[in-house]
């Protein structure tokens, strides 16, 4: 590992040198009614509209790498048969300015089923080989729970990453591109009292910290309690909308159609993303429906999430970004969820009702 | 030039007939607006009925789209007779599907009254607004107000391929956040997105106004949970009311809430509040 120090002003330098391609990072799209900002992975052309400094985004960066549609091929149809042309759809390479560590993270989970498994998808992969991932440390908010999925800090999965020192950035450097686009702007060797800050910057964040989630045997313990009460109490609360799947960085479940147009002289097969919440998530050819109910469709994403992926890959498929819990309209969050589970009880309230 | 085959196979080219009732016509207009694949629509199917686009008419048709509410009993006569001629029937707008719009008349239970204010003494027939499934049997439904031309065109080739016509399962919801907008509720507006039909490609969130419910319900529609997530919102039971009843595909749903509103303000006067 490299580590170099840059001048907060240099920063806007490192921009231009890459703004050559196509910039993706954290720019406000809009505020709440609260007054809060909301902010959105989206293309930067000007350094100003980037903000380093973002809570967290209300999306993850996934459309730009597993869009919600995506046509895989078309087809021509001509009178004998047909012809078939497949496109990755990458048109271009992204660079991404400013992922917290929990997004990368979520990424080196997607890789994982989609890139290392038996069957890798080209259109994810094609995207994955190309972009350049510039990490940022994060400012941890009250629904973040990464630091109990081990996912606050990643080690790997980024070209570069930026921690924040007050005047200046220290920079890790992870891969060869990365070391080359440095070599355009001003960096120096960190010295001895940059170590110091930083370590200080490490754990003034980590005190910011307010919600765990307690995983200690948490496979074992969401197979004990398949049968648990508390999942009616959620079951009936969930509105089954598939938001928390939309907005989560590591759900990748997808359904594919086939369309004909109607002048019936092209087809194309869409893959569009999906959500195990939704109803027909389990109905199979035929017409039945291995989860008809809401509840049982929520804890089966509860176990693939937390159960079914450890299992096969020994670390759990979601990160803590806390997005899913902030999208839910019916209140639903990760770490309630799992609290629930473990001591067997329900939250207060009229169950189904918000009562809280 | 008609297709006749696809993929070497004869295709038929089915004879269909559009209807309309009760209706603002909003649904057929989005057929024939559709320039760029009129053509290729009606060299699919063979219009033999069209009052909107045609002065030709025949009683000789496969299938029946009907737009509109009835509200009449001459209407439930035709309606009657055309389900006799079709072997399809299909249900085109939520006014056809639900009642739409024109079943909001329906709320003040006295049809003479909402009859003299709109027609004052002018001798108008016009009883509560029905949808098609109160007096014959649908066969198919297309929803929405109006309906989303893409869909019908989807239909449509899929009815003439012989291949299954499925609409979406899920809430607008999915569709919404699949456009990246910004969720009404975090910009302090009430939508019905979560339990309504998809299909509209969230076609008001994406204009940030929230969903009135055109398509009627979704497969899991949960609407007990979203009123009571609008009124922690604090949204008026009568704004919640308002929304509910628009296009009478949640109609239980709002009388309920009706009757509730109404026992709880009785008490609140009791209590002497
Ligand atoms: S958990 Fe929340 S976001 Fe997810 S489907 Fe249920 S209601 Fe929607
Ligand atoms: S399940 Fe929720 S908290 Fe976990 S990664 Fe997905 S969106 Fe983030
Ligand atoms: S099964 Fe559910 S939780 Fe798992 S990836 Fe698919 S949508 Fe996400
Ligand atoms: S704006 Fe409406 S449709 Fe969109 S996510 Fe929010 S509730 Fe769902
Ligand atoms: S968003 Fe709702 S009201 Fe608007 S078109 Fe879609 S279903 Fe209809």
């Amino acid at each position: 590992m490299i580590f170099r120090i840059i001048k907060k002003l240099e920063l806007k330098e490192l921009f231009d040198v890459m703004a050559e391609n196509r910039i993706i990072g954290p720019v406000q799209k809009g505020t709440s009614h609260e007054g809060k900002p909301l902010y959105a992975f989206e293309p930067v052309l000007d350094f100003n509209d980037l903000k380093l400094d973002y809570t967290t985004t209300t999306r993850p960066a996934k459309r730009y790498f597993l869009p919600s549609h995506e046509t895989l091929c078309t087809f021509s149809i001509h009178e004998n048969g047909w012809d078939k042309s497949v496109d990755f759809n990458i048109r271009e390479p992204h660079v991404f300015f400013g992922m917290h560590a929990c997004d990368i993270n979520a990424l080196d989970k997607l890789d994982k089923v989609l890139l290392e498994s038996n069957f890798p998808t080209p259109y994810y992969a094609a995207k994955r080989k190309n972009m350049f991932i510039i990490g940022v440390e994060c400012n941890p908010q009250p629904f973040c729970f990464c630091r109990s999925m081990g996912t606050d800090s990643a080690s790997h999965g980024f070209d570069m990453f930026l921690t924040d020192l007050g005047d200046r950035y220290f920079v890790e450097v992870q891969s060869a591109a990365a070391f080359n686009f440095l070599k355009n702007i001003k960096t120096r060797e960190p010295e001895e009292k940059d170590h110091t800050r930083y370590m200080k910057v490490i754990a003034e964040k980590n005190r910011k910290f307010t919600t765990a989630v307690d995983t200690t045997d948490l496979a074992k313990i969401l197979d004990m309690e398949f049968q648990s009460d508390v999942w009616k109490y959620w079951g009936d609360k969930c509105l089954s909308c598939g938001t928390c799947a939309s907005v989560c960085p590591t759900c990748y479940c997808y359904g594919v159609e086939e369309a004909v147009d109607i002048d019936l002289k092209g087809a194309k097969k869409k893959k569009h993303l999906y959500s195990c919440n939704l109803i027909d998530f389990a109905e199979v050819a035929g017409g039945h429906n291995f989860r008809p109910e809401s509840h049982s469709r929520l804890k089966y994403r509860y176990y693939h999430k937390h159960r079914g992926f450890m299992e096969e890959f020994e670390e759990s498929l979601c990160v803590g970004c806390g997005r899913c819990s902030e999208a839910c309209l019916a209140k639903i969050t990760v770490p309630e969820v799992i609290a629930s589970v473990r001591s067997g009880v329900k939250p207060k309230g009229r169950p189904g009702r918000h009562g809280k | 030039m008609p297709v006749e085959s696809y993929l070497g196979v004869p295709l038929h080219r089915p004879k269909v007939a559009f209807f309309e009732f009760t209706a603002c016509e909003g649904c057929q207009l989005q057929i024939l607006n559709n320039e760029a694949t009129l053509l290729d629509f009606l060299s699919l199917v063979d219009v033999v009925t069209f009052r909107e686009a045609m002065s030709e008419r025949s009683d000789d048709f496969e299938i029946a789209f009907v737009e509109g509410s009835i509200t009449r009993a001459d209407e439930v006569k035709r309606l009657k007779d055309i389900r006799k001629k079709a072997k399809v029937l299909v249900a085109m707008g939520s006014c056809a599907c639900f009642g739409g719009v024109n079943q909001l008349k329906n709320r003040f239970n006295d049809p003479k009254w909402v009859k003299e204010q709109v027609y004052g003494k002018f001798p108008v027939e016009s009883e509560e607004a029905r949808p098609l499934e109160d007096i014959v049997t649908v066969d198919l439904k297309i929803y929405g107000c109006p309906i989303k031309k893409e869909e019908v065109e989807k239909i449509v080739t899929n009815l003439v391929l012989g291949k299954s016509v499925n609409h979406p399962k899920y809430p607008v919801c999915m569709e919404c956040m699949a456009n990246e907008n910004i969720c009404l509720y975090k910009l302090g507006e009430p939508c019905l997105g979560p339990v309504t039909r998809a299909g509209c490609d969230a076609w008001c969130p994406g204009s940030r106004f929230g969903c009135w419910g055109c398509r009627g319900p979704a497969d899991a529609a949960n609407v007990d949970q979203i009123i009571s997530i609008m009124e922690e919102h604090n949204f008026s039971a009568d704004t919640i009311i308002d929304r509910l009843e628009c296009f009478g595909g949640f109609k239980a749903f709002a009388e309920e809430l009706k009757k509730k509103t109404a026992k709880s303000k009785t008490k609140k006067k009791r209590a002497g509040k």
